[in-house]
């Protein structure tokens, strides 16, 4: 068809001429035939008689043959079984590998148990000095972020999907770029480190180019307020019989929390009514896990803690300090604290919090050695983070850098700064002023969306590595899944700047340690192992510190093994100058301070005659980071977001605490019934506010506010996104931590606040009972008095069953139980305890198998005392619930256990009504997630996976009564006590909860019910609980009015 | 109690259990026509289509539940019953006095209970199914209670657990609903043959032809007929005691304070008798007006189920004080929390004090006799009856259990919009049912109301002295 054609057709037309488009225009068969076809294939044909019958001859032959086509064969796939069984799998039995989790750069040391591939659940390593077999929270629930469908999954450059080879290829380039001009404009971010292989990369790179600087940012482990301490305090809390804590969580945070608490646990593990028990004072401004253990606690401002700590030291007579007192009220207080302290000289320990300037730490060491504490409860030793940078000094140099047009390529190992960086340095905007900016961690978060390259990281279950632990232990890490995503890891981003791009990250971690071996590394690490030789080869070496997790001898409290010390090369001299360097300006003392296995003391009290904190006024305004999700960091973490927090028992939100007092005054009301509303506050504080739900937690000191941050993440995921209140906009590099000069004013809003306790008063009835130490010692019945007595055990109609065989039982020791909940994250990490949400909660309908109850005793505005009591089922010998259940679905087995029968549970809720500790949970949705593929591979397949309808409880973890009992059939050897360990239990940092055989009389548990502080919650029900509790038993000192 | 034991104008004498100038024929044609030949009252059609909106409503709610659970209604740890099982009891209760109306009162000889007995047993069946829904869905997943619930011989050699009082529930639920539809059916059978003389439509003929199983009205039939009534009016008047017993025993054998109280069982049945006499006054007065049967319901069937309105209402308000005084008696600290939450500080006691006002101060108004015969009071007293028994579960059940033993655990409970769907979804399904009952049924049992008429009391001297 040609434009003649068209004219010649509209030349032959009479009258005027309309056409909608050219092909009407022509009038072609094809125009007509298309306008024919305007309708369904075939649907002209069902009008013409004929060729309808056609047409329903092909639709019946088609039908027809449609059925027929499922009778072919499909084409053969073979699957081949296991001919030979791949060495060390048995399916069905999980296989444990020894590895650590990175958390502020130091190692937590763990157990990875692994099902036929799938790290399923973590365990602490219990030769590992830093764990003695006890877990913190977050490598309790790590587990989870691996199998997070949320993590960032490919590299992403400029908002494209790219390869890791075409960014490797940037990252050289950017690298060798900036390799003439001696690594001007490079920088590096991380948190602290600790990897001794990694630190070996970061020198090489920062070697060859001496400009390169390198900084370091964590919100919560690396920002400091009033410097970073001189030295590093590792103590010994088994050996001190009295404590003083300035404003000091040592059992709730740190990297060394676990060990704490173990060793103060077993300082508060009574015997017998005459076991000596240590004697703890805090003086801190919130309520903390350590707080509620006080003895005697104090509520002060943070800010007057140093002046607190100088007036401690001057009256227990350490030299050289201006003359102060404590403020008047304190006065007496603190007279019986420094007595006390003075009658348990070398016996006895004061400790900073890291919350606290460096000022404060300094008291602390100087009140330690006038004690003669030093050597017998507390050692002090250089920083085992490399380059310990004061965070906060390092970033705003960073910053400051970034804002003059300094930095042309920024790489950010991990973290997110720009959520976390403080608020006055406006991170963002100076990000953007840097050309090349590249960032690799587990999720795309806020920072990667500013920044052009994003590397996925792998998470450390997924990855090759090394840290140390709080007291200098070396722990590899070891993968136990190849990468889910393609994450990578900063050592090999590392790497790939040294240009060393074919190496993988296990050969990278594996040639550090041969080269440290044969002792080529900058520093001089003394392998040995637990008895003290020497590996015969490196690859003996590597395979035993596989084996065991950590290489011993890198403690920096390990005694040098006599020997071999003298065998071991020069350690790096620690001068007093390479320890302020390490206090300086980050980066300049990358190697300084550091020694390998050794302790290298720092200068005695060099920081004494660092000036007190500038004097402060107004309400004090308490930044601390959230106690689950820290810095939002594991915002998208469902077991930790839904993990009540310690003390409030808030789930899936940050609060600001305040006193009942400050309440009183602003007139928040105080009383919460139910979960409901709370009030909104607005905190002004340096022109900046923040309007966020306020929390009364008794124990807070006065005209306080305690203000948490971590939430209110944009990009963190389904989970975390947008839930909580960003309050990183009132943090200022100038005072991470404290500051006075805030104000709140009540808003009149009310916010849905989910929490899963509302009453926190014991009402007269002792569910947990608490005596002192003198009371229970002149009278031992002092706890049986506190409660009801039990009926006769023949008041039952019933015939008694009597145990033959095993008889389970547990004993929980609430004077060793801190609160903090990593009972309750191990017992939803092994049993497949659904997360359902805020909502849920809110209607109180959390899942928990065990949660841990918190009262407060006396007034609330100065609650005498906190404790905390964690209820699992508590296994009644007659159950309450099993008798009104219709269909038999919770009965009771011959070893005593209250079981659940999920399938055949119909879901009436009366076993929960007569339940009289209300531990069960009901699935009143379905709550289990049974869609996501990657949450599958996460679950314990030991344990059913429950769905909606279905009431479930705690089980003494069956499955390990179960594998146990199998293993003893077959070896034939009875169960041994403490081979069967609950979750909870073994996760406890401070074994507080001991579970084994009442039928044997020598089993932990049956000595423990032997103690005359030994209940059961509600025995007067006579429902005969098989857990009961050991009395909390306090140590006040008599002289403290 | 016969009206001729009193001379004419003897003010002790009762009101008529029936007006005056009725014959058979014009009692036969006044409560056949309603069925059969007159037009719907408009108001009927206004009352039945609100009510089957509601019954609408539940059917959405119900799907809703099956199809998310139980999650969707406000329940939770500690409070695992709530709208579910208070609806439960409250309906269970509400039926009592049709069984009692039927069985214990025809049993006692009370004439008068005639003209509302069919009323009462066919609101005790719509009430029984009302109630029997709730133990069905409450789990969320009503296919599995039917499957375990139910004692079988299986394979796997399980039976139900039958020291749990649910299972008994299951069982004294069921009896009485059979046996309470055995009643009424068989009651049902002679007036079914007067539809069928009567109707002239052939399908109707035929229906109420196989509803009255061939019942000619011979002599013998009438014998049988009056045995097997008598029968089962034996076999209901346990079941009237036994129900609410047992439903009781769901609370009362728990461990919990203020379910575990021994005055559960006739405390419980009074509450049912109460809740459910006042149902009846709820529903026949405005049904007497709207298809004009002032005749038949006169006002002494409103006077004498008020006078047994106040009385049970008494019952129960012993009932309360009981409690009150047990709970103190025990000098257990549980009981005597329990009692200053119910009663004084707890956020629930505001239930209390409006379960105080609804049965026990306001029905004291039914002492006056002028005030029981002032019919919309009486209405409205009785409302407040109804309000008031629900509470009475609401308090019993929701306000002991979100304060039980253990402090930490105390939690409070919210009803969602779908608990308010289906309570009121059930109020529904119940009038509903009523309405088409009345409409296509007999709802007073026209051959026994003949033996109220005066020509019915020709016999012989003799007998008269023995009745």
């Amino acid at each position: 068809m040609t434009l003649a054609d068209i004219r010649t057709r509209l030349a032959s037309l009479e009258g005027r001429a309309y056409w909608r488009s050219l092909e009407e225009l022509s009038d072609t068969p094809e125009f007509r035939e298309y306008l024919h076809r305007e309708f369904p294939a075939q649907a002209s044909e069902f009008n013409d008689p004929a060729g309808r019958r056609e047409f329903l001859k092909l639709m019946g032959a088609s039908l027809a043959l449609a059925g027929v086509s499922a009778c072919t064969r499909q084409p053969e796939e073979k699957i081949i079984p296991y001919v030979r069984q791949p060495e060390e799998i048995i399916p069905g039995r999980p296989l444990f590998y020894a590895t650590a989790m990175p958390l502020g750069g130091y190692a937590f040391p763990l157990l990875a148990e692994n099902h036929m591939g799938r790290p399923t659940k973590l365990e602490g390593n219990p030769e590992h000095p830093a764990s003695l077999g006890g877990t913190d929270l977050f490598s309790q629930t790590s587990v989870l972020t691996l199998y997070d469908p949320d993590r960032s999954r490919t590299v992403v450059g400029d908002g494209e999907v790219r390869t890791w080879g075409t960014f490797v290829n940037v990252l050289q380039a950017a690298t060798m770029s900036r390799r003439p001009i001696k690594g001007q404009g490079l920088r590096l971010l991380t948190g602290p480190v600790t990897s001794p292989s990694l630190i070996d990369q970061i020198e090489k790179l920062l070697s060859g180019m001496p400009e390169a600087k390198w900084h370091q940012w964590d919100a919560v482990f690396g920002a400091r307020q009033g410097g970073a301490p001189a030295a590093l305090p590792i103590c010994r809390f088994d050996k001190a019989d009295v404590v003083v804590a300035l404003d000091a969580d040592f059992l709730g945070t740190g990297p060394g929390m676990v060990r704490y608490n173990k060793d103060f646990a077993s300082r508060r593990r009574i015997t017998t009514p005459e076991t000596e028990l240590n004697r703890l004072y805090v003086v801190e401004p919130v309520t903390t896990i350590t707080g509620a253990k006080a003895d005697h606690r104090l509520a002060m401002k943070a800010r007057d803690v140093h002046g607190f700590a100088a007036a401690l030291a001057s009256a227990i007579g350490v030299a050289g300090l201006p003359a102060s007192t404590a403020a008047a009220q304190v006065a007496p207080w603190l007279t019986a604290v420094a007595a006390d302290l003075n009658k348990h000289r070398g016996r006895s320990l004061v400790v900073a919090g890291d919350t606290q300037p460096a000022a404060v730490h300094a008291l602390a060491r100087a009140m330690n050695e006038a004690l003669g504490n030093v050597g017998a409860t507390v050692t002090y030793h250089a920083p085992i983070a490399a380059s310990p940078a004061d965070g906060t000094a390092s970033i705003s140099e960073l910053v400051a850098d970034m804002q003059a047009g300094r930095v042309d390529v920024l790489v950010i190992f991990g973290g997110n700064p720009v959520f976390t960086a403080p608020a006055d340095l406006n991170f963002a905007e100076a990000l953007k002023k840097v050309t090349v900016r590249v960032h690799l961690d587990l999720y795309h978060d806020e920072t990667a969306e500013l920044c052009q390259w994003h590397v996925p990281e792998a998470h450390f279950l997924e990855s090759w590595g090394d840290a140390r632990a709080f007291d200098g232990t070396v722990s590899l890490i070891q993968p136990l899944i190849s990468p889910l995503y393609d994450g990578r890891t900063a050592l090999e981003l590392l790497a790939v700047m040294n240009g060393m791009v074919e190496s993988s990250a296990m050969d990278l971690v594996k040639d550090y340690w041969t080269r440290a071996f044969a002792g080529q590394t900058s520093t001089v690490w003394s392998l040995r192992s637990a008895d003290g030789a020497p590996y015969a080869s490196p690859e003996a070496f590597w395979r035993h510190a596989l084996h065991d997790g950590f290489v011993p001898s890198t403690s920096a409290i390990a005694p040098p093994a006599a020997g071999h010390a003298a065998a071991a090369p020069a350690r790096t001299p620690s001068s007093p100058t390479a320890a302020a360097a390490a206090t300086a300006a980050p980066g300049a003392g990358a190697t300084a301070g550091r020694a390998g296995g050794a302790p290298a003391t720092p200068p005695a009290a060099a920081g004494l005659a660092a000036p007190a904190p500038a004097a402060q006024t107004g309400m004090e305004i308490i930044f601390r980071p959230d106690p689950n999700i820290l810095d939002g960091r594991f915002a998208n973490n469902g077991w930790l977001q839904e993990l009540p927090k310690p003390l409030s028992k808030v789930t899936w939100d940050n609060v600001a605490y305040i006193s009942p007092k400050t309440a009183e005054f602003f007139s928040i009301p105080i009383a919460r019934v139910g979960n409901g509303a709370n009030d909104v506050i607005e905190i002004r504080y340096q022109g900046r506010t923040a309007r966020m739900p306020v929390w009364v937690l008794p124990g807070t000191a006065d005209d306080v506010v305690v203000v948490h941050f971590g939430y209110g993440r944009r990009r963190a995921g389904r989970v975390g996104t947008g839930i909580g209140v960003d309050t990183f906009g009132l943090r200022t590099s100038k005072a991470p931590w404290f500051d006075g000069g805030a104000e709140i004013v009540r808003t009149g809003e009310s916010y849905l606040i989910a929490s899963t306790q509302n009453h926190f008063a014991m009402e007269g009835r002792h569910p947990v009972r608490a005596v002192d130490a003198a009371e229970y010692r002149k009278d031992p019945k002092v706890v049986a008095a506190l409660g009801h007595e039990a009926p006769p055990k023949t008041m039952t109609l019933y015939p008694v069953f009597e145990y033959t065989g095993h008889k389970w039982g547990m004993s929980i020791d609430l004077n060793s139980c801190t609160g903090c909940g990593v009972c309750v994250a191990a017992c939803v990490a092994e049993n497949n305890i659904a997360v359902v949400g805020k909502d849920q909660v809110s209607r109180s309908r959390e899942m928990h198998w065990l949660r841990v109850d918190t009262y407060f005793e006396g007034d609330p505005a100065a609650p005498a005392a906190t404790h905390h009591q964690p209820v699992p089922c508590q296994q009644c010998e007659t159950a309450p619930c099993e008798v009104v259940c219709p269909v038999a679905a919770t009965v009771h087995n011959d070893e005593g256990l209250n079981d659940m029968v999920y399938n055949r549970c119909v879901g009436t809720r009366y076993c929960s009504n007569n339940c009289p500790y209300k531990v069960r949970r009901f699935n009143f949705l379905l709550y289990s997630d049974f869609h996501t593929p990657e949450l599958m591979a996460q679950r314990n397949p030991d344990v059913t996976i429950r769905s909606r309808g279905v009431m479930e409880k705690c089980t003494y973890c069956v499955q390990r009564i179960n594998e146990a009992r199998i293993d003893a059939k077959t070896t034939g050897d009875p169960i041994k006590d403490g081979v069967i360990k609950t979750a909870c239990e073994q996760a406890c940092p401070a074994d507080a909860i001991v579970f084994g055989n009442l039928n044997d009389p020598e089993s932990r548990v049956v000595k423990l019910k032997q103690q005359e502080r030994n209940y059961g919650l509600l025995e007067d029900l006579n429902t005969r609980p098989r857990t009961t509790y050991l009395a909390v038993v306090k140590n006040p000192n008599p002289e403290v009015k | 109690m016969h009206e001729h034991q009193f001379p004419p104008g003897d003010f002790r004498a009762p009101l008529p259990v029936i007006a005056p100038g009725h014959s058979f024929r014009s009692i036969n044609e006044k409560l056949t026509s309603i069925v059969l030949t007159r037009n719907t009252p408009l108001v009927w059609f206004i009352v039945t289509g609100i009510a089957f909106t509601f019954l609408m409503g539940l059917t959405v709610a119900i799907a809703y539940l099956l199809a998310k659970g139980i999650g969707i209604w406000g329940n939770n740890i500690p409070v695992g019953w709530a709208f579910d099982i208070i609806n439960f009891v409250w309906w269970i209760g509400i039926g009592h006095a049709g069984t009692l109306i039927s069985a214990i009162l025809l049993l006692f000889k009370q004439d008068w209970r005639t003209s509302i007995n069919r009323f009462a047993e066919a609101m005790t069946l719509f009430a029984v199914a009302c109630a029997a829904l709730f133990p069905l869905i409450h789990t969320g997943r009503p296919w599995l209670a039917i499957y375990w619930l139910f004692p079988y011989p299986n394979a796997m050699t399980l039976w139900p657990q039958f020291r749990s009082p649910l299972i008994w529930d299951v069982f004294a639920v069921t009896t009485y609903g059979t046996v309470s539809l055995l009643f009424w059916s068989v009651g049902l059978i002679p007036d079914m043959a007067a539809f069928r003389d009567r109707a002239v439509n052939p399908k109707l003929k035929k229906l109420f032809g196989v509803l009255s199983l061939g019942w000619r009205g011979s002599a013998r039939h009438w014998a049988r007929y009056e045995k097997a009534y008598l029968l089962l009016a034996g076999l209901s008047t346990p079941l009237v005691l036994s129900v609410h017993t047992v439903v009781s025993f769901d609370f009362a054998v728990s461990v919990l304070p203020g379910w575990h109280a021994t005055i559960f069982p006739p405390y419980f049945v009074a509450g049912a008798i109460y809740a459910g006499f006042a149902m009846v006054l709820t529903l026949a007065i405005p049904i007497r007006v709207m298809f004009g049967v002032q005749d038949f319901i006169t006002m002494r069937h409103i006077e004498n189920m008020a006078k047994i309105t106040l009385v049970t209402g008494l019952i129960v308000t012993y009932g309360y004080m009981s409690e009150l005084f047990f709970g103190w008696y025990s000098a257990n600290d549980y009981e005597l929390f329990m009692l200053k939450n119910r009663t004084w500080f707890g956020p629930y006691a505001w239930t209390y004090w409006l379960l105080l006002i609804c049965n026990f101060l306001v029905p004291q108004m039914l002492w006056s006799k002028r005030l029981r015969r002032n019919i919309p009071l009486v209405f409205i007293v009785c409302m407040f009856v109804n309000v008031g028994m629900w509470l009475e579960r609401f308090v019993i059940i929701v306000t002991s259990l979100h304060r039980d033993f253990v402090p930490s655990a105390w939690e409070m409970y919210y009803p969602t919009i779908w608990d308010f769907m289906t309570l009121f979804g059930t109020i529904g399904l119940f009038t509903t049912l009523m309405f088409v009952f009345v409409r296509l049924l007999p709802m007073i049992a026209i051959f026994e109301m003949y033996t109220l008429l005066p020509q019915a009391r020709s016999k012989p001297a003799g007998e008269e002295a023995t009745s």
